[in-house]
């Protein structure tokens, strides 16, 4: 459940520069898909969802917790635990593998490890045979998959994704938005994609343009 | 974050070799020196505190001191016994101990004195008995070990200190009665007879070369008289006058070493220099490094917040690689220091027959540690500054 609430964001170096966002309102389970221009602030919604950002004005309510109103330390544990982030070009730890960039994810979420959930995932994302692989040795594509396993690994309550596709060829496209659907199923959160790929539109039902 | 820290370190190599090789060097240096000096000024105060004056012939006083109480330097020359004890009999002196040399077997001084000289050193036997009449010997420990002599051996002394004296004392073997237990001092070097041995070896010499028959006992000599005083300050008085009043000279042992060690002090201070310089290089090579590392992984600690990381973590993560690299070198270094003194002690033991210790790491050792630890955690929280306004969204974002 995730719901916004008159949401106004100013960058402090570019004081002219306000963004209005309108609000968003996300019943249990249920996706959606931020379209529009790049510039328009789509990113920067995502953040500020996120906790990464904090909004000039309203408020941001995942679940019944208010974002806003968390102390700093319990906002770090909130996202520990309850988001999930995919970005467009996959982050990781470069030193680590594949493996380890999962348990680093699971471990700072503090919940219980689950080493037969995490195996499945690895499984599922067919990246069982480049586990033990440093990141930097990984395809496009099983890097982006991975990047989707880092998302959902601890079973978020959101999963934002910020363009996952925009860097694939059609049949990793399809893959990964699968993926994201199921994923999101099976950890029961909800799933926002911002993207201005126009593959992905037909496979989401709810818009939301900026 | 240990684990993370430790393959960060293991994937840049290079750099991690390069700051631990800079601090090891550093500190192996630093805890050489300083091991080096203490053992050295430790091992010369213990051999010379059984006495507070050396009267001897006329020379360098510091020669004195080096040939009569540490046995590593030629004598300056002779004395005349009656005229030491003319001086022994001031009521200052406590207790004085004659000793005289001449005569070496394979390279370990033969040393002519009174028992009391062991007693000095508080030395005893593990075995047999001490000598009572002229040509019997008891050896230090270290002779015994080294040379293989046992109770009821023979031999004969070489002419001189030097090792392969061409001249030997067919005529006079010396027997072996006692060994005595290790010490730890320079009489484990030693083969310690009665002057008695002495004078009669070289009478025999003097008679094939002189001719002289009779020798009176006034005339014996003696190498050096070795005094303690009842109370220190007889040693300055006495000092003073024997060096003004007779052909003799005095020596105080403790000013002479205390001479000595200004001496190697300044030679030791340049090599602490040394180190010191070497270890702002390393602490700046740790630094620039970790400075490189927050910058290079920026993305990386971003990425970690994004997973819920603390600043305090990610500081955290800064700072364990850092101490991994201050421990992997100091401790190394430490290492690298023993051996150093190891080596080092296999040339002395070679050359002045003195061997230095391993020893546990000293309490200046530890302060060293502390201070190279301390160091590279003000390293780390430098580079980690950054870390405190780090822009998570706009890092992450600009991929």
């Amino acid at each position: 459940m995730i719901r916004t609430t008159s949401l106004r964001y100013t960058y402090q170096n570019t004081k002219t520069d306000t963004f209005y966002f309108p609000d968003i309102d996300l019943s249990f389970e249920q996706n959606a898909l931020i379209l529009g221009p790049s510039g328009i602030g789509k990113t920067t919604l995502l953040h500020l969802i996120a906790g990464l950002l904090i909004p000039k004005s309203g408020n941001v309510f995942i679940g019944n917790t208010c974002v806003q109103e968390l102390t700093r330390g319990q906002l770090n544990n909130f996202r520990a635990k309850h988001i999930g982030m995919i970005f467009q070009r996959g982050h990781f730890i470069k030193s680590l593998t594949l493996l380890e960039n999962l348990t680093m994810r699971e471990k700072l979420s503090k919940k219980r490890t689950d080493q037969h959930r995490k195996k499945q995932l690895i499984e599922e994302l067919e990246l069982t045979e480049v586990r033990n692989k440093k990141v930097h040795e990984l395809s496009e594509g099983q890097r982006q998959r991975l990047s989707i396993a880092l998302g959902v690994i601890h079973k978020p309550k959101v999963i934002l994704a910020d363009e996952p596709t925009s860097n694939l060829d059609d049949a990793n496209c399809e893959k990964v938005i699968s993926l994201l659907k199921k994923e999101a199923q099976i950890c029961k959160s909800n799933l926002v994609i911002i993207t201005h790929d126009q593959r992905v539109k037909s496979h989401f039902g709810n818009h939301i343009i900026l | 974050m240990l684990y993370l820290a430790y393959k960060n370190l293991i994937s840049k190599p290079l750099n991690t070799v390069l700051s631990v090789l800079l601090l090891l060097l550093s500190i192996s240096l630093a805890t050489l020196v300083l091991q080096a000096r203490d053992q050295l000024s430790q091992h010369l105060e213990k051999n010379i505190k059984p006495f507070d004056m050396v009267i001897g012939a006329k020379g360098s006083p510091l020669q004195l001191v080096l040939s009569s109480v540490l046995h590593i330097d030629n004598p300056t020359g002779n004395i005349s016994l009656e005229e030491a004890l003319k001086i022994g009999r001031n009521p200052m002196v406590k207790e004085m101990v004659p000793v005289s040399y001449g005569d070496n077997y394979k390279g370990h001084r033969i040393l002519g004195t009174s028992t009391e000289y062991l007693a000095k050193y508080n030395a005893t036997l593990t075995d047999g008995k001490l000598f009572e009449k002229a040509f019997e010997v008891v050896i230090g420990n270290d002779v015994a070990k080294k040379i293989n002599l046992q109770i009821g051996d023979t031999f004969t002394s070489a002419h001189g200190l030097a090792e392969n004296g061409l001249e030997t004392h067919d005529e006079n073997p010396f027997v072996v009665t006692g060994i005595l237990k290790p010490t730890g001092k320079v009489i484990d070097q030693l083969i310690i007879t009665n002057l008695k041995s002495i004078w009669e070896v070289h009478e025999h010499n003097d008679e094939h070369d002189h001719h002289e028959e009779e020798h009176e006992e006034e005339d014996k000599e003696i190498t050096s008289l070795l005094v303690k005083f009842r109370n220190p300050l007889g040693a300055l008085q006495l000092s003073r006058f024997i060096n003004e009043k007779t052909t003799m000279q005095a020596a105080l042992p403790k000013f002479e070493i205390e001479r000595l060690m200004e001496f190697l002090g300044i030679g030791f201070q340049v090599i602490n220099s040394i180190s010191i310089a070497i270890l702002l290089v390393a602490g700046l090579s740790i630094f620039l490094n970790l400075i490189k590392t927050v910058r290079e992984r920026k993305q990386e600690l971003a990425l970690l917040r994004t997973y819920g990381a603390t600043k305090y973590e990610l500081i955290k993560l800064v700072f364990l690689e850092a101490l991994f690299l201050s421990l992997l070198g100091s401790v190394l270094g430490w290492f690298l220091g023993r051996i150093g003194i190891w080596f080092f002690s296999i040339f002395t033991e070679g050359l002045y027959g003195y061997h230095f210790v391993f020893s546990f790491p000293t309490n200046k050792e530890l302060f060293i540690l502390a201070i190279v630890i301390l160091t590279t955690l003000l390293a780390a929280i430098l580079a980690s500054l950054s870390l405190f306004k780090l822009n998570v969204s706009k890092t992450i974002s600009n991929a």
